[in-house]
């Protein structure tokens, strides 16, 4: 089927998400849609889904202009979407997770659960998913919660596909088979659109590419276009992708994790036997997929969550056994991997966000008192150096963009002497503006002296800062290489392979990625 | 990773073992000392519990069963260690207990606590249960209201409300019909406007559910008295007694113990019955509830698949509210009593809290309001009899401390629906 | 309500009619972000929902730089008055007046006289149109004259006792009041000012009229004895809460229902009944640990009124200035980020509840050390439910909940005037609360009655972005 979006503009108050943009996409072609954060991707297909209503502009669906009131007539014309957050119920199963809304039911509406079986295992034995229909969705691995959305959208005979940001919770491996299964697809005619901001993953699958920069379309391409003109287009102005920064010159030992054992509340290990540690001005980068242990791994280094067994140690100090404030003022920086639930509080001042684990020390507290005044001083002198940008200090921080907000807490655990820093996904949702400053400071933070342990479910975050990386599998460290180890063995590795099993395979196997990797270094 | 078993061989090769949980063999050590110190030694030997089942009209009446309290409190007692031992040994080989250990022993421990309190006396137990089960009829409505409305992600803290309105309307209603059930119809619409109110100014206001449903109580609460000491204090015509017959169900009716308990009941029982089954059902089997659930579970996803979340979010809790309604009509034309003021005595809050023992789930909910139910009856008849050194008083809290060890204990973090007191926003 | 308090509270006051507040889920928080409070949300959202806003939160500030539309740049008054009409003061004024109309109508439609010309209405309306103005004009003068100024009084002090009698009834309320507002501000919904007040009341009542203890002193044990019966009661919530995790709606619920079963067990107790009486009563307090009252007969008003004013203003410091407080408020807001800025939730939580309680407590002392006397089983009346409603009008601030108290405490002395004098139940009371409250819970709503204009849209956020502009320029 043939789509096209002509001169769709979307408005939210004063603000223009979509500034009429045009869109083609050709029968049986992947067509990529390239844009950063918050430049308009998303609404642009959520307005396709009929979850927005545009402004303006028309949708053509083989020529003929269609008109959607909700998801519901999407779908019935034939469109799927598999969204950036999976819209699945974590306690329902999978065939019901698939039956939604399309449910086969007989008498009273009695769902008929051998037919919603049937229709899961049709399309995954199809596309060789292997998912089962019985699973409860919560305890499925991200990887196949998004083979759900697929099934999901395949089973309501989805023409047009639209993948947004798919590949951000896959490993490289992972993302070479949902390569292929994209490949497979539009060998049976269908359409997809892939939205994302990852220039490698768009050379290497795509047949045409629409690049979109504040909400406008700025430019089309070729997957041969080169990364480095991808990049100035999507960003406007030309920027670098690597980090600089000069070698490390690590010193003593500051952070040494050694044995270290998590059970969660069910009893499962979530994290099993670690040692780690990280010496003084150097990067230990923690790559793996999302759900594999890091979380826990760096809640347990603030306290938030009692190890088993094992001990962390900082500076020879044993910290396990206190609590998270007593580890906070032993000089424990902590940036967590969730801005929103852990980081801000954003019905807070933005004066009050910058005191948040510092509130009860002088000189912002006096015999128990706040000293609003010297809270406030704090801020704005915080956030000329970090270059937050603002209105004014009192202001909730849910006003700030979420770069700013995160820019906040960053400049809130570096204001203070630190003796670790634990930064976890440091980068994630923030404009690259944001990234290239926060990355800066990451590494100015190193040079200090300070030992930094970098948790990135980001590849390339991790081999860009990283001066070491460990990688983990299900709780466990498959192993600590170099920072410039290739990405296939990384890959590998983060699907449990170990170091050599993982070198000899990668050598053999190229991925996809990897190969555009290859060439880009071939290029220059 | 699934079950905890008794020690992890982990990834890299290593053994793990989990700490003990001692939480259910722990509450179970303890009822059993309770038994032990509490009812075994302190019962004269000799005596005799009788337990009364009959209240004639059986078919084949079951004569009074008299046990020797003493041997029968060992019996028990030991069957209560027995359980515990069994619990500890499966919490020391780090396996889950599961949920059989500990409903039997509870119910051990209740037959225990039936044959201590009423040694050299006679328990009536067919009269006990038939009362706990009309004490637990607003309760089970109440709940299912409950359910409702939270399975879409309303919280419903109204429940008192609606069954005020319910108690209120079928009274006022029977009394100018001149009949009891015109004022069973008629009770739903009191409780579904509550409902209504409910959803007004939650989903359309997005004001906060639970600021919603707690005015909304005290609206009812002012309405219905002010109503009730003017309009029905003059015109007393307007709120009479009515009695909504027994409807003996042939045969059934018969059976010892449980035909009069559950078949010889007024038409309000029955529906209640049936309002259990169905909505157990359709919610857990049907299209219906499949999405019901989905809009509280995550109505974004609902929406994605054409589900319309505003619409189920305003049909729902005013169907709830209905339900309520019904249940509101016990206290009045149910009981064969007029309106009262404030009748339904806190009684929603207990239907709120049976909801959430029984998590969220219609058998659930049904099963903790019977619970609430039976042993406030217990405590009334207890505390009557006289015959225990424990005050009347104490017993009649019994229930309420149940439900707060039931809640810190047995229950702990209990999960509700995840969209619960999130309006739903579109553009 | 002040500047500072106004700021505070961003997702109180919605700032635009069709997104009365900044909650929403996952993507559909994308057009609210353009507001920019999208994320004022009270409850954080799910983790996962949240990382959505990289896109949205982004949006929201940069493409609007360059397609940002001019403002438009009313003139000074025109935005005052704008300012004025959508203040939420004026919310406030207009939900109470609806309120009183909505009562009126109540009052009127229950009158027997209305009734009786309501049968032939049609052939001399104004029978009944007067028969109503007569019933409703009479029930709200009553109600004034019941509550603030009695002008048919025969002297001055009776004319201006209603007025101390509001201050009176409004000593429970508020203290009641800030009990809940306190656990309110700290997440947790405390339904159990009713147990408390009673807990409160018998420890309270008990060194007031059990001991001999010389004059100044008995007071104070007393009232910090209705303090600590208060606060443990509530402090049970508290530690269940923290330490199991139940559920402090249903705990508190399950411990008022269990404090009415203990009061009446006690009433029955030697220590407790009045010695040569059978009725469930406890003897009167020592003189010497009553309130002292501050103007003398006619006047009831004692010195809890001051000690209330007092706790208000400690209830104040506690929460909006104190390191406790700011602990206390993030808890409230954002547990999870509380706990990983080194706040300990579970201490937090129990003190909080704590504390809770003793303001319930106090709330019983000045049932029983002032007005009332003695104990019995009818302590707290009401007054733990109605302090909800009392919290919810306050907004859970201190100095809220304080005037909030007083409004009800007027509604109060004038309802028992209102019942004695016309036909009007002071049940209508209840009914005037509670739509005052659901009003005031919905601005948009207050407004699309009165047909006003929608306060101006993200008048924050616009400068947000003129500094960015400024910034970038």
């Amino acid at each position: 089927m043939k789509l096209e979006l002509r001169g769709i503009t979307k408005r939210f108050g004063s603000l223009v998400a979509n500034d009429s943009i045009d869109l083609v996409v050709e029968p049986g072609e992947i067509h990529a849609l390239l844009g950063e954060n918050g430049a308009g991707k998303s609404t642009l297909m959520n307005v396709l889904y009929g979850l927005y209503d545009p402004d303006d502009g028309e949708i053509l669906l083989d020529d003929r202009p269609v008109r959607f009131d909700g998801p519901g007539d999407a779908v019935a014309a034939g469109i799927g979407m598999v969204h950036q957050h999976f819209m699945l119920v974590p306690i329902f199963t999978v065939a019901e997770s698939v039956a939604l809304g399309y449910e086969p039911a007989g008498r009273l509406g009695i769902i008929d659960r051998r037919t919603a079986r049937k229709r899961v295992t049709e399309i995954s034995d199809r596309f060789g998913f292997d998912v089962d229909p019985g699973a409860v969705i919560e305890d499925l691995p991200v990887g196949v919660q998004q083979r759900v959305e697929i099934i999901k959208a395949l089973s309501r005979e989805a023409k047009i596909l639209i993948l947004d940001e798919p590949t951000a919770v896959l490993t490289p491996q992972e993302t070479d088979e949902l390569i292929e299964i994209m490949r497979q697809l539009k060998a049976e005619g269908t359409s997809i659109v892939f939205i994302t901001h990852k220039l490698r993953e768009v050379r290497a699958i795509a047949d045409s590419i629409t690049v979109i920069r504040r909400g406008k379309v700025v430019g089309e391409a070729t997957p041969d276009t080169s990364e480095t003109e991808l990049a100035s287009l999507m960003v406007g102005r030309s920027v670098s992708m690597a980090v600089d920064k000069d070698p490390a010159e690590p010193g003593d030992d500051g952070l040494v994790i050694s044995d270290l054992t998590v059970l969660d509340s069910r009893n499962n290990v979530v994290l099993d036997h670690i040692d780690l540690t990280v010496r003084r001005g150097e990067i230990l980068a923690v790559a793996g997929v999302q759900g594999n242990g890091q979380t826990e791994l760096t809640e347990t280094i603030l306290g938030l969550t009692e190890p088993l067994q094992g001990s962390i140690t900082l500076d020879g100090k044993e910290l396990t056994g206190t609590d998270v404030k007593s580890r906070l003022r032993a000089g424990v920086g902590f940036i967590p991997e969730d801005r929103s639930t852990s980081g801000v509080i954003s019905t807070f001042t933005v004066a009050e966000n910058f005191i948040l684990d510092l509130y009860d020390v002088e000189p912002f507290a006096r015999a128990g008192t706040l000293r609003p005044q010297v809270i406030q001083d704090n801020a704005r002198k915080r956030a000329e150096e970090y270059d937050v940008r603002l209105r004014d200090v009192d202001d909730p921080i849910s006003t700030l963009s979420g770069g700013n907000q995160q820019k906040v807490v960053v400049a809130r655990e570096m204001s203070r002497p630190l003796r670790v820093l634990v930064a976890s996904q440091p980068t994630r949702g923030v404009d690259v503006g944001s990234v290239e400053f926060i990355h800066k400071q990451i590494v100015a933070e190193r040079d200090n002296g300070t030992p930094v342990l970098l948790v990135s479910s980001e590849l390339d975050e991790a081999m860009n800062l990283g001066d070491r990386i460990a990688v983990m599998y299900r709780g466990a460290i498959v192993g600590i290489v170099p920072g410039d180890t290739d990405r296939d063995v990384l890959g590998l590795m983060m699907a449990g392979v170990p170091l050599e099993e993982a070198q000899a395979q990668a050598a053999v196997h190229r991925t996809a990625l990897a190969a555009a990797d290859d060439q880009t270094e071939e290029a220059p | 990773m699934t079950q905890a078993t008794t020690t992890h061989r982990t990834d890299s090769g290593q053994e793990i073992v989990p700490p003990i949980k001692w939480r259910a063999p722990g509450a179970m050590l303890l009822f059993t000392l309770v038994s032990l110190f509490g009812f075994v030694l302190f019962t004269e030997s000799g005596t005799v519990t009788t337990f009364r089942t009959a209240t004639g009209g059986e078919v084949a009446e079951i004569p009074n069963t008299a046990v020797p309290t003493v041997p029968a409190l060992w019996l028990l007692t030991v069957a209560m260690a027995a359980l515990t031992a069994y619990a500890t040994m499966r919490a020391v080989r780090r396996e889950p207990v599961g949920w059989w250990p500990p409903a039997i022993f509870g119910a051990v421990f209740i037959i225990a606590f039936l044959t201590w309190v009423g040694a050299g006396a006679t328990i009536p137990l067919t009269s006990l249960l038939v009362g706990g089960l009309a004490l637990s009829v607003p309760l089970i409505f109440g709940a299912l209201s409950g359910v409702m409305c939270e399975r879409t992600g309303v919280i419903n803290i109204a429940i008192e409300g609606q069954l005020l309105g319910g108690a209120f309307m079928a009274a006022v209603v029977a009394s100018i019909v001149g009949n009891p059930y015109v004022g069973v119809l008629a009770a739903p619409i009191a409780g579904a406007l509550v409902g209504l109110l409910l959803v007004f100014f939650s989903v359309k206001y997005w004001v906060d559910q639970i600021i919603v449903g707690v005015v909304l109580n005290v609206l009812v609460l002012g309405l219905t008295t002010f109503f009730f000491s003017t309009v029905l204090t003059e015109n007393p015509e307007l709120n009479q007694r009515f009695r909504l017959p027994p409807l003996p169900i042939p045969f059934l009716s018969d059976l010892p113990i449980i035909g009069p308990v559950l078949f010889n009941q007024n038409i309000l029982v029955y529906l209640m019955y049936a309002a259990i089954i169905l909505l157990q059902v359709l919610l857990f089997r049907s299209r219906w509830g499949l999405r019901v659930r989905s809009v509280g579970e995550h109505p974004k996803a609902a929406d994605t698949v054409g589900i319309d979340v505003i619409r189920t979010r305003w049909v729902n809790p005013i169907m709830g509210g209905a339900l309520a309604g019904l249940g509101g009509a016990f206290f009045t034309v149910g009981s064969g009593l007029a309106f009262g003021r404030d009748m339904s005595a806190g009684n929603g809050f207990i239907a709120l809290a049976a909801m959430i023992l029984g998590r969220w789930n219609p058998l659930g909910a049904m099963a903790a309001a019977l619970l609430f139910g039976l042993s406030r009856n217990l405590a009334n008849m207890l505390s009557t009899m006289g015959s225990v050194g424990i005050p009347g008083e104490f017993l009649l809290m019994l229930p309420y401390v149940v439900t707060i060890f039931a809640v810190a204990g047995l229950v702990g973090r209990v999960r509700a629906p995840a969209a619960n007191n999130k309006p739903y926003v579109k553009s | 309500m002040s500047e500072h308090e106004d700021r505070g509270r961003p997702e109180e006051e919605p700032q635009v009619p069709e997104e009365p507040r900044g909650r929403a889920d996952g993507d559909a928080r994308a057009p609210a972000g353009a507001e920019a409070r999208a994320d004022g949300e009270p409850e954080a959202p799910t983790g996962a929902e949240d990382r959505a806003d990289g896109d949205a939160r982004a949006t929201a500030e940069e493409p609007a730089r360059g397609t940002r539309q001019p403002a438009p740049g009313p003139s000074r008054s025109a935005q005052f008055v704008r300012d004025l009409l959508s203040g939420s003061w004026l919310v406030t004024v207009l939900a109470i007046f609806i309120a009183l109309v909505l009562s009126g109508v109540l009052i009127a439609g229950a009158d027997a006289r209305v009734q009786d010309a309501a049968g032939y209405f049609f052939a001399r309306p104004t029978d009944m149109l007067g028969a109503a103005w007569d019933a409703v004009s009479a029930s709200y003068t009553a109600l004034f004259r019941g509550s603030i100024f009695d002008y048919q009084a025969t002297s001055f002090a009776r004319a201006i006792r209603p007025l101390t009698e509001t201050m009176v009834f409004s000593v429970p309320l508020v203290f009641t009041g800030l009990g809940i507002a306190l656990a309110f501000r700290a997440g947790m919904f405390n339904i159990g000012g009713q147990g408390q007040i009673i807990a409160g009341a018998i420890v309270g009542g008990y060194i007031g009229f059990g001991m001999n203890l010389p004059v100044v002193l008995h007071l104070i044990l007393a009232v910090l004895g209705a303090a600590l019966g208060g606060a443990i009661y509530g402090g049970i919530a508290g530690v269940l809460k923290a330490r199991t995790g139940a559920n402090e709606v249903i705990v508190t619920i399950m411990l008022n229902n269990i404090a009415v079963y203990l009061i009446a067990w006690l009433l029955t107790q030697p220590a407790f009944q009045q010695p040569d009486s059978n009725l469930p009563r406890s003897p009167y307090v020592e003189a010497t640990a009553l309130y002292p009252t501050l103007l003398g007969p006619p006047f009831r008003l004692h010195l809890g009124f001051l000690l209330m004013i007092a706790v208000t203003a400690l209830v104040w410091w506690l929460v909006e200035r104190s390191t406790f407080g700011f602990e206390l408020r993030a808890v409230g807001a954002n547990p999870e980020a509380a706990r990983t800025a080194g706040v300990s939730v579970s201490k937090v939580i129990i003190v909080a509840m704590l504390v809770a309680g003793a303001l319930s407590g106090l709330g019983g002392s000045a049932q029983v050390l002032g007005t009332e006397g003695l104990l019995t089983a009818g302590v707290a009346a009401s007054y733990g439910f109605d302090a909800i409603t009392v919290a919810l009008l306050g907004r859970a601030r201190a100095w809220g909940t304080l005037a909030a108290g007083l409004l009800f405490g007027a509604l109060k002395a004038g309802g028992f005037l209102m019942q004695s004098t016309t036909q009007t139940p002071i049940d209508i009371i209840l009914v005037m609360q509670s739509i005052i409250v659901l009003l005031i819970a919905a601005p948009p709503l207050v407004r699309a009655i009165f047909r006003l204009p929608a306060p101006r849209p993200g008048r924050r956020q616009r400068s947000v972005l003129e500094a960015q502009e400024v910034a970038a320029a």
